[in-house]
C-alpha cells in the first residue's frame, strides 16, 4: 500500500519536472527541475528494489553531469528573447516531427510480444542471496567482461578525441615547474623557532622606541635597517 | 506493545526517535567543534581564545547563535529568492541526512542499507549543489566566482575519493558500512592502505572546502566567497553544514581507514570503553588534524589545487587500485 503510493507519488512528481524542464523560461531553473527528476526517478528504482542503480544513478548524472550542465548554463548569458523568436514559424514542423516519432514508437510497443518467462523474471530479477551490487557484477564484470572492457575503451578514445580536438598549444606560455621549484635550495630558509620564547630572545628585534633609538642612531645605520614604526 | 512498533507508525516513531538520538549529538559536536576550532587555533597561535561566555568560553557557540538569530535576513534586490533561500537549508538537509547510514558502534546505524557507502558517496557530491545555487542566486560576482570555483574543486576531489572507496571496497567485499567496520577487526585499513588514507584525508579536506583549499570562500579575492550574500540564519545554516560536513568527512574517515567502533586492541581496558566512544574518540582525533591543518598550512593557488586533483591523486589512486587488487588476487585473500 505504501509502496503504491510512493510509486504514484515519485511518479507524478517525476512527470511534472520533466513538463517544467522543457516549460520552464529560464534555462538554470530548467536544469534544477532535471536534477528533481533524476531523483524521483532514484526514488522509483528503490522502489523497484534496484537500489545499487539508484545511487549510481545519483552520484553520476546528479552528482557529476548534472553539476557541469549546471556549471555550464550558468556560465552562458542566454537571450531568452532569441531563443523563443521564430517559434510560430517553427512549430508546425515540430509537431509533424513528434507526430511521426510517436506513431513510430505506438507500432514498435503495439508489435512488442514478451517472452513466456518474461513476468517471472521481471518480478524475481535476481536469485534472493545476492546483493543487488553483486548480481550486477556478476553481469557485468564476468559474463560480459570483455564487452565491457570495450566500452570503457571506447569512452577512453572519445574521451581522448575530445582533449585533442580543444587542446590550444600557445607559444610563450610559462608553465610551472612544481618539482624544479621544491627542489630548489637556498631560496627558502626554514627556522625552528622554541614556542613561547617570544622574538627577543632569537635576535629578531622590532623597531627601537624613538627614545631608545636616539643614542644608537650611528651604531644601527650601519645595518640599514628601516621602517621605523 | 510489540504490535504497536511493528505497524507502520510504530516503525515512524522508533525511526523519529533513532534520528533524534543521532542528530542531537551531532548538532552539539557542530555547536562545539566551531568553539574547538577556535580554541585550538588560539592555542596554536599563543593567544587565549573565546575565554569570557561562561567557563572557559563554554557558552560561546550558544552566545554565537543567538547573536545570528537576532541579526536581520538580508536578501539582495537582484536575487533569485526563493533559491536564495533554499541553497542554504539543501546544504544543511544533506550534512544531515548522510548520517542516516553511519554505523556509530555495531548495529547502531538507523538504516543499514546494502549500498550505504554509495549512498554516502552521493549525498558528499550533492553538497555542491547548496553551494551553486547560493552563488547564483545571489546575483553577486564574488558569490558566482566562489560557487564555480566550488563546483569545480568537488567534482575534481570526488573522482579520487572513488578511487579510494573503491580500493578499500576491494579489501571488505561489501558495499555495507557495518561490513566495511567488520572487516577491521584484526587490522585497521589505515595500515596496509596507508597512502591512501593520506590521500582520502586530503580529498576530505578539499571536499569540505577547508584549508589549505578553502578558495571557495578566499577572503582576500572573493570577499567570503559563495556566501558573501548572505546574513543571519541562512549564513548560520552555511557555517553549520560546514562543521556538520567535516565531521561527517572524519566520521567516514573513521569508518574506511580506522576501524569504526573498534578499539585499537582487543584486551581488557580498552574492550570496556563502548563501541560509540572509541567512534567518537576517532572523530574528533581527526576534526583536530582538520584544525591542526588550518592553522599550519597557507591557502594552495587555484591552478595547483587542480593540479594537485587531476595530475597527482587521480593517477596515484588508480595505480593503487590497480596494485591492491592484483595483490589481492595473487594472494588470494580476496574477499569472497
Amino acid at each position: 500500500m505504501i509502496a503504491a503510493l510512493a510509486f504514484y507519488l515519485f511518479a507524478a512528481i517525476l512527470i511534472a519536472s520533466a513538463v517544467m524542464v522543457v516549460t520552464a523560461r529560464n534555462p538554470v531553473h530548467s536544469v534544477l527541475f532535471l536534477i528533481l527528476a533524476f531523483f524521483n526517478a532514484a526514488a522509483l528504482f528503490l522502489i523497484a528494489g534496484a537500489e545499487f542503480l539508484a545511487m549510481t544513478l545519483v552520484i553520476v548524472y546528479v552528482g557529476a553531469v548534472a553539476v557541469l550542465f549546471l556549471f555550464v548554463v550558468m556560465m552562458l548569458d542566454i537571450d531568452f528573447a532569441r531563443l523563443r523568436e521564430g517559434f510560430q514559424r517553427y512549430a508546425p514542423v515540430g509537431a509533424v516531427i513528434g507526430g511521426i516519432l510517436f506513431l513510430e514508437l505506438l507500432l514498435v510497443v503495439g508489435s512488442w510480444s514478451f517472452a513466456d518467462q518474461a513476468e517471472d523474471l521481471r518480478l524475481a530479477p535476481i536469485t534472493g542471496d545476492v546483493t543487488n551490487a553483486q548480481a550486477l557484477g556478476r553481469v557485468i564484470y564476468t559474463d560480459y567482461v570483455y564487452l565491457f572492457q570495450t566500452a570503457g575503451l571506447i569512452l577512453l578514445v572519445a574521451m581522448i578525441g575530445a582533449i585533442v580536438l580543444t587542446h590550444r598549444q600557445r607559444p610563450g606560455t610559462r608553465r610551472q615547474n612544481i618539482a624544479a621549484q621544491v627542489n630548489r635550495s637556498g631560496s627558502v630558509l626554514l627556522e625552528k623557532v622554541p614556542s613561547g620564547a617570544g622574538i627577543a630572545t632569537l635576535g629578531i628585534r622590532r623597531p627601537p622606541e624613538p627614545e631608545a633609538e636616539k643614542p644608537k642612531v650611528t651604531h644601527e645605520a650601519g645595518h640599514g635597517h628601516g621602517g621605523h614604526h | 506493545m510489540d504490535g504497536f512498533l511493528a505497524s507502520p507508525i510504530g516503525i515512524l516513531a522508533i525511526t523519529v526517535a533513532q534520528t533524534l538520538a543521532l542528530l542531537v549529538p551531532v548538532l552539539i559536536a557542530v555547536a562545539y567543534l566551531t568553539l574547538a576550532e577556535r580554541k585550538v587555533l588560539a592555542a596554536m597561535q599563543l593567544r587565549r581564545g573565546p575565554n569570557v561566555v561562561g567557563p572557559f568560553g563554554l557558552l560561546q557557540p550558544f552566545a554565537d547563535a543567538l547573536k545570528m538569530l537576532m541579526k536581520e535576513t538580508i536578501i539582495p534586490s537582484g536575487a533569485n529568492r526563493v533559491l536564495f533561500i533554499l541553497a542554504p537549508m539543501l546544504l544543511f538537509m544533506l550534512a544531515m541526512i548522510a548520517w542516516a547510514v553511519i554505523p556509530v558502534q555495531d548495529g547502531w546505524a538507523i538504516a543499514d542499507i546494502n549500498v550505504g557507502i554509495l549512498y554516502l558517496f552521493a549525498v558528499s557530491s550533492l553538497g555542491v549543489y547548496g553551494i551553486i545555487i547560493a552563488g547564483w542566486a545571489s546575483n553577486s560576482k564574488y558569490a558566482f566566482l566562489g560557487a564555480l570555483r566550488s563546483a569545480a574543486q568537488m567534482v575534481s576531489y570526488e573522482v579520487s575519493i572513488g578511487f579510494v572507496i573503491v580500493t578499500v571496497l576491494l579489501c571488505v567485499g561489501s558495499l555495507n558500512l557495518s561490513d566495511v567496520v567488520r572487516a577491521q577487526e584484526r587490522v585497521w585499513f589505515f595500515i596496509p592502505l596507508f597512502p591512501m588514507f593520506i590521500i582520502f584525508f586530503i580529498s576530505a579536506l578539499a571536499e569540505t572546502n577547508r584549508a589549505p583549499f578553502d578558495l571557495p570562500e578566499g577572503e582576500s579575492e572573493l570577499v567570503a566567497g559563495f556566501f558573501v550574500e548572505y546574513s543571519s540564519m541562512s549564513f548560520a545554516l552555511f557555517f553549520l553544514g560546514e562543521y556538520a560536513n567535516m565531521i561527517l568527512m572524519s566520521a567516514l574517515t573513521t569508518i574506511l581507514f580506522l576501524g569504526g567502533w573498534y578499539p585499537p586492541v582487543h584486551v581488557v581496558p580498552f574492550t570496556w570503553i563502548p563501541g560509540f566512544v572509541w567512534f567518537a574518540l576517532k572523530i574528533a582525533l581527526l576534526l583536530f588534524v582538520f584544525i591542526w591543518v588550518r592553522a599550519t598550512f597557507p591557502r594552495y593557488r587555484y591552478d595547483q589545487l587542480m593540479r594537485l586533483g587531476w595530475k597527482v591523486f587521480l593517477p596515484f589512486s588508480l595505480v593503487w587500485l590497480v596494485l591492491t587488487a592484483a595483490v589481492l588476487k595473487l594472494t588470494g585473500w580476496l574477499p569472497a
